[in-house]
């Protein structure tokens, strides 16, 4: 017996989704994930001023603000050949990874953690304190993570002004110098955050947590630990969460904080099934299939030629179409991107063995986003004290009358690519290929389905479920960010 | 008071600046001890799919009262007016369907944003999605619900104008009319609450000595005063960002760059590059609110002939050269 489900809209996820099932046989035989709204950023980029998109790209997402502009900050630079002074890259990566630590701690306590309080657990042994600590919109753990979040982006207050939608990034640098008292503030605001994550977060040294080297290591440090981390590994392993959500097993990573060939966390493309060493990301294999978008055109292209006309009228003549996103493919692969992409690029052990064994997974990427947090901010606290105040944070853009230029950051959730093109001193075209472009893609014109609707097939559903919980983990395990998704 | 929160076609900004108000035990915890009950907020509330289009279909047929309807997003008409390049999801209907519906039910609207106040960054360019403002379509008066629309109380819509907003000017609109202290006459002409935009960015700007001389900054990052040549529009923009400051202790000219008054409609095509500043004969076009031509050029040029060394070398790094002479004796 077969039936169709439509979920949506999904909450506890940023920006619209709307997913379809066919069930068969008690599990998803297959799924179409649709994004359904269209916001036509890259047609708005067109003929403006090209640092006009510092402005306008931000504005893609309120959540991933600081990596949009980033991207246009670097692909600017790439168009101009500029290169930004040691400070303005150290001001650049602090200002990105406060933004990316700060969104998987929001994913973590206000998207993702709520569906394990629902009423539908309330059988299992850690139900009643799992609701207490964790019920959407009014848990207790949000009455300590919230206050040590807003107080957390006092680092952006320093060093952008504001978040979201900043204009502090720049192709050159950052618009703000540090005084040599900001820099030991700027320290203070980071031990007080390290102190709420080795507290309430871990319940351990955040070193000894990014150490964490294998999945015996991980039980083990878990066993009897009262954190929210080990509440959560507790949950995944009660409820198989190793065990849902793998998609294509191929991993791209764009490189994250530090430039060139420098990064603290590697550039590359890694495959479970060779489960060798990543191969180089090579951007000319990218490319935007449109086959199953309500867009107009019908080749793939490469970003840094292609094009974004929505489908005005006749949407019936497109009837293969289900969502406004395009379907990225990386040599013709469909590519999983997101913090447990970045890390088994970059050859974290305990991710590594964690996908050698399970393949991706719910656990698995949640698993990841915490331990990220972990790597992420002791490396904070590096970049601050390596600030030299008095020397300069930006060198000045000068604006090329025809250049093409790339971009190429990591977001919270992933990959992020921004391709421009300048033309008479105007943007002549600008691309976006955004995480979640990659993640909920749809079918390309093979029919190849993307990551999301790979992870989703063959989860169970019960008889009388419209909405099942195992899916909807899945989705959020992904971090998915509609807004930026639908550009 | 129930709160239901809809998200509209925006980039959720408003949402993570609202997370991030100042509150010993967070934003949620706040409104509820002042009465505020959050009903549904896509971002945040527990209930998914059939669940939360019961609730949403509850709420726009009246069976579940609502007391304040925030928007936050601007709402596609297109294209064609069909208002299909947003779909609430699940639900097969356009946004703009629900929007009305809920509107038409609660007793108080906010407009959390510019683009749901205006259009906002979604109407620039060619405004290919027909973006627009719950009761504005960027100046005209109009938008989704039209220039009569009033909410259950009588009160047009709120436009808590801001991109993003700050999330003092939401959560004290919120107090205020839980309070039941917030009536027509808070409203300014762009019907933003007045407690806000009744005041200039300039006001309280890091800045003040820079500008008072016209010592400005030559590139990003100079310490200078960004109107003459960054585009900052401080002077003219109706917002207390530099008296309420942002994530502690920011704001964007506190950040070094400029204000682009984010609050007003239309700010997405100023007409030009956001960081400069157009000039005619060497002369800003935008003078400071209030301030007549004549007088602003001859101060300027007085006040520019009688910039202290400190002041016009300081303009021009990225941090302070020249210290403030120390006087012999005390202040007077």
């Amino acid at each position: 017996m077969s039936r169709r489900l439509v979920l949506g809209p999904f909450n506890r996820v940023e920006g619209d989704l709307e997913v379809t099932l066919d069930v068969a046989d008690g599990r998803v035989a297959s799924a179409q994930v649709s994004s359904s709204l269209y916001r036509g950023f890259e047609q708005i980029l067109l003929a403006k001023h090209p640092l006009d998109a510092l402005v306008i790209v931000p504005r893609i997402c309120g959540i991933c603000s600081v990596s949009q502009s980033a991207a246009a900050a670097a692909a600017l630079a790439d168009a101009s050949g500029l290169a930004m002074p040691p400070n303005g890259r150290l001001a650049q990566d602090l200002i990105l990874a406060c933004e990316n630590v700060a969104d998987h701690l929001t994913h973590f306590y206000l998207s993702f953690m709520p569906d394990f309080a629902r009423e539908a657990y309330c059988g299992r042994n850690w139900h009643a304190a799992v609701e207490s600590r964790f019920k959407a919109s009014v848990g207790d753990a949000l009455k300590e993570m919230l206050p040590a979040r807003a107080d957390f982006l006092r680092v952006l207050g320093y060093l952008a002004g504001k978040w979201p939608h900043s204009l502090a990034l720049q192709p050159g640098g950052t618009t703000r110098a540090l005084t040599p008292t900001e820099v030991v503030r700027l320290l203070a605001v980071l031990r007080e955050f390290r102190a709420f994550l080795e507290t309430t977060l871990f319940g351990d040294a955040l070193e000894n947590v990014a150490a964490l080297a294998d999945p015996a290591a991980l039980a083990a440090w878990a066993d009897g630990r009262r954190s929210d981390f080990a509440r959560f590994l507790q949950i995944a392993d009660d409820l198989g969460l190793a065990g849902i959500g793998r998609a294509s097993d191929v991993f791209l990573s764009h490189g994250a904080y530090g430039s060139g060939d420098r990064h603290l966390f590697a550039r590359g493309v890694w495959c479970a099934e060779s489960a060798t060493l990543p191969a180089p990301f090579e951007p000319s294999q990218v490319y935007e299939d449109v086959a199953h978008a309500w867009l107009q055109g019908s080749t793939a292209q490469h970003p840094l030629h292609g094009e974004t006309r929505p489908l005005l009228g006749e949407f019936s003549e497109k009837p293969a179409a289900y969502s406004w996103c395009k379907a990225p493919r990386y040599g013709g692969r469909v590519v999983e991107t997101g913090a447990l992409a970045r890390q088994l690029v970059a050859g974290h052990p305990l991710l590594r063995a964690l996908v050698a064994a399970d393949g991706a997974s719910v656990k698995a990427r949640v698993v990841a986003r915490l331990l990220e947090i972990a790597c992420v901010v002791p490396a904070m606290e590096s970049w601050v004290c390596a600030f030299v105040p008095g020397d300069p944070f930006c060198q000045q853009w000068q604006l090329p009358d025809a250049a093409s230029g790339v971009g190429l950051v990591e977001a919270a959730r992933g990959a992020l690519g921004h391709w421009l093109r300048i033309e008479h001193g105007k943007i002549a075209s600008y691309q976006i290929i955004a995480p979640t472009t990659w993640n909920f893609s749809p079918r390309d014109a093979a029919g190849v389905p993307g990551a999301l609707e790979q992870a989703l097939v063959g989860l169970p559903v019960g008889e009388s479920e419209s909405a099942p919980l195992s899916v909807q983990h899945v989705v959020r395990s992904f971090d998915p960010c509609m807004v930026c998704t639908v550009h | 008071m129930k709160l239901l929160w809809l998200q509209a076609s925006g980039c959720g900004g408003c949402t993570q600046s609202l997370l991030g108000a100042e509150s010993r035990a967070g934003v949620f915890a706040q409104l509820a001890a002042s009465g505020i009950e959050l009903l549904f907020h896509p971002g945040v509330s527990e209930v998914s799919s059939e669940d939360a289009l019961a609730l949403l279909g509850d709420a726009a047929d009246g069976r579940q009262p609502i007391d304040i309807l925030c928007v936050e997003g601007a709402l596609l008409r297109g294209p064609n007016g069909s208002g299909r390049f947003h779909l609430l999801a699940g639900s097969g209907r356009p946004m703009i369907d629900w929007v009305r519906a809920l509107a038409a039910r609660a007793r108080y609207v906010i407009a959390v944003g510019t683009c749901t106040a205006y259009g906002g960054i979604n109407a620039a360019g060619d405004n290919v999605t027909e973006a627009c403002g719950l009761q504005f379509d960027g100046a005209e008066r109009g938008g989704l619900l039209g220039e009569d629309f009033r909410a259950g109380a009588g009160l047009p819509v709120i436009n808590v104008a801001g991109c993003p907003t700050h999330p003092g000017w939401i959560v004290d609109t919120l107090l205020l009319l839980e309070q039941g202290r917030f009536t027509a006459a808070d409203l300014d002409a762009w019907q933003r609450p007045r407690f806000y935009t009744e005041q200039l960015v300039h006001h309280g700007c890091p800045k003040n000595e820079f500008y008072e001389y016209k010592a400005s900054a030559q590139k990003l990052s100079d310490l200078g005063c960004l109107m003459e040549n960054m585009g900052c529009k401080g002077t003219q923009a109706h917002a207390d960002c530099n008296l309420r400051t942002w994530n502690g202790v920011g704001s964007c000219i506190r950040g070094g760059f400029a204000c682009i008054s984010c609050t007003e409609p239309g700010f997405e095509e100023p007409g030009h590059p956001f960081m400069e500043t157009p000039k005619v004969a060497g002369i800003p076009i935008g003078l400071p609110s209030d301030m007549p031509k004549a007088w602003f050029v001859a101060l300027a040029a007085l006040s520019k002939s009688a910039t202290p060394k400190r002041v016009r070398e300081n303009s021009r790094s990225d941090h302070p050269v020249v210290a403030p002479a120390l006087k012999k004796s005390s202040p007077k």
